[in-house]
């Protein structure tokens, strides 16, 4: 019996430290939030770009309404797009919807979570805990790995275009 | 035809070959007056990211890069500026002695402190630029940069600002510019033109 128990432990705790490092997906109701990561800070910057691609795999609408971290004093949710030539980044302050039956992706270029008034900064390796609230599913904390200054997770380099 | 004749036209055609000629050198002489004139950029008196005094004198003479950001941009800011470090390093050290600006549309915020932090992180190659708004502002117009400050409900703000990185010879005159999330292999083609 207690040989069993052990075993187990043992197991379980193996599967804990295997999922530490790597981005993994994270599930509230019928939303899927899969491959969180948040870009390693730039020295002298206050602020840190998170990204993450979430599915709808329910029949009706949801909306990500806020975020939160102990890490920043602010979490806010950020539309980035390019108009011509000019950067034009803007708080959604209703929130990011993610339809019933769609993925929305944040990513560099376009929609992210964007971590403010950060007082440590963000060091690629470091795993930054939130939270992230949606309007019908409720509230899941999300662990994000710090990925490279360029934006990509740590396996493969993306930059935006 | 007749002598007269034959003299007449020669002299004609002597004298459209004069007017042609007087024409052509105007034109030309114009056309070099408004180069000059058109050369981008204005003058400024600005600080750089160890706190130096810096004015439109330190770009002549070299081809350089510049780019207008900020540092609370959590995005394009640094893949800009991490895709100018790698511009760098293909080039290698000499680089037709071309030379990158990091100017800050957001002075009041971006001390030379932070412009330093800022830019060492992704290269050494590319001088942070920052001090008075009123001198920031000259070099923004100068360069017919967009900015606009975007507050923000808690109070804050945000920059909206021209993403492009502006490639500029070593005369001051505008060549082009690589745009933000440019294939590298056409930035880098677009540089070398610049440099050669």
């Amino acid at each position: 019996m207690s040989k069993r128990v052990s075993l187990l432990t043992a197991f379980s705790l193996a599967c804990l430290l295997c999922n530490s490092a790597v981005a993994e997906d994270f599930t509230i109701g019928t939303l899927k939030i899969s491959e969180p990561y948040v870009r390693a800070m730039v020295p002298g910057a206050p602020v840190g770009g998170g990204y993450m691609t979430i599915t709808n795999t329910g029949t009706t609408d949801d909306r990500l309404v806020t975020a939160g971290s102990p890490r920043a004093g602010t979490v806010q949710i950020h539309e980035m797009k390019m108009d011509k030539d000019v950067m034009v980044m803007r708080e959604l302050a209703n929130g990011l919807t993610i339809p019933a039956g769609k993925t929305v992706e944040l990513k560099p270029g376009g929609y992210h979570v964007m971590f403010m008034k950060v007082a440590e900064p963000f060091k690629q390796g470091q795993v930054i805990k939130a939270t992230l609230t949606f309007e019908k599913a409720g509230t899941v904390a999300i662990d994000f790995p710090v990925g490279p200054v360029a934006g990509g997770t740590g396996g493969h380099q993306e930059i935006a275009k | 035809m007749t002598m007269g004749k034959r003299i007449f036209a020669g002299l004609a055609t002597a004298l459209l070959l004069v007017c042609g000629s007087v024409g052509w050198v105007a034109w030309h002489r114009s056309e070099q007056a408004s180069a000059v004139d058109t050369a981008f950029g204005a003058p400024f008196k600005l600080t750089d990211d160890r706190d130096q005094p810096i004015t439109e004198v330190a770009l002549q003479g070299h081809p350089s890069l510049i780019y207008f950001g900020y540092t609370h941009c959590p995005d394009v800011c640094p893949t800009t500026l991490y895709d100018m470090a790698g511009w760098f390093k293909t080039l290698g050290p000499n680089a037709g002695g071309l030379k990158a600006y990091f100017f800050s549309v957001d002075p009041e915020r971006d001390s030379a402190g932070i412009m330093h932090s800022y830019t060492s992180n992704f290269t050494d190659r590319i001088t942070g630029i920052t001090g008075d708004p009123v001198e920031m502002q000259k070099a923004i117009k100068g360069w017919r940069i967009y900015a606009k400050k975007v507050p923000t409900p808690d109070g804050d703000y945000t920059m909206d600002h021209t993403a492009s990185v502006l490639l500029i010879d070593a005369k001051g005159n505008f060549k082009g510019t690589i745009s933000y999330g440019e294939d590298t292999e056409v930035a880098l083609k677009k540089i070398r033109n610049l440099i050669q």
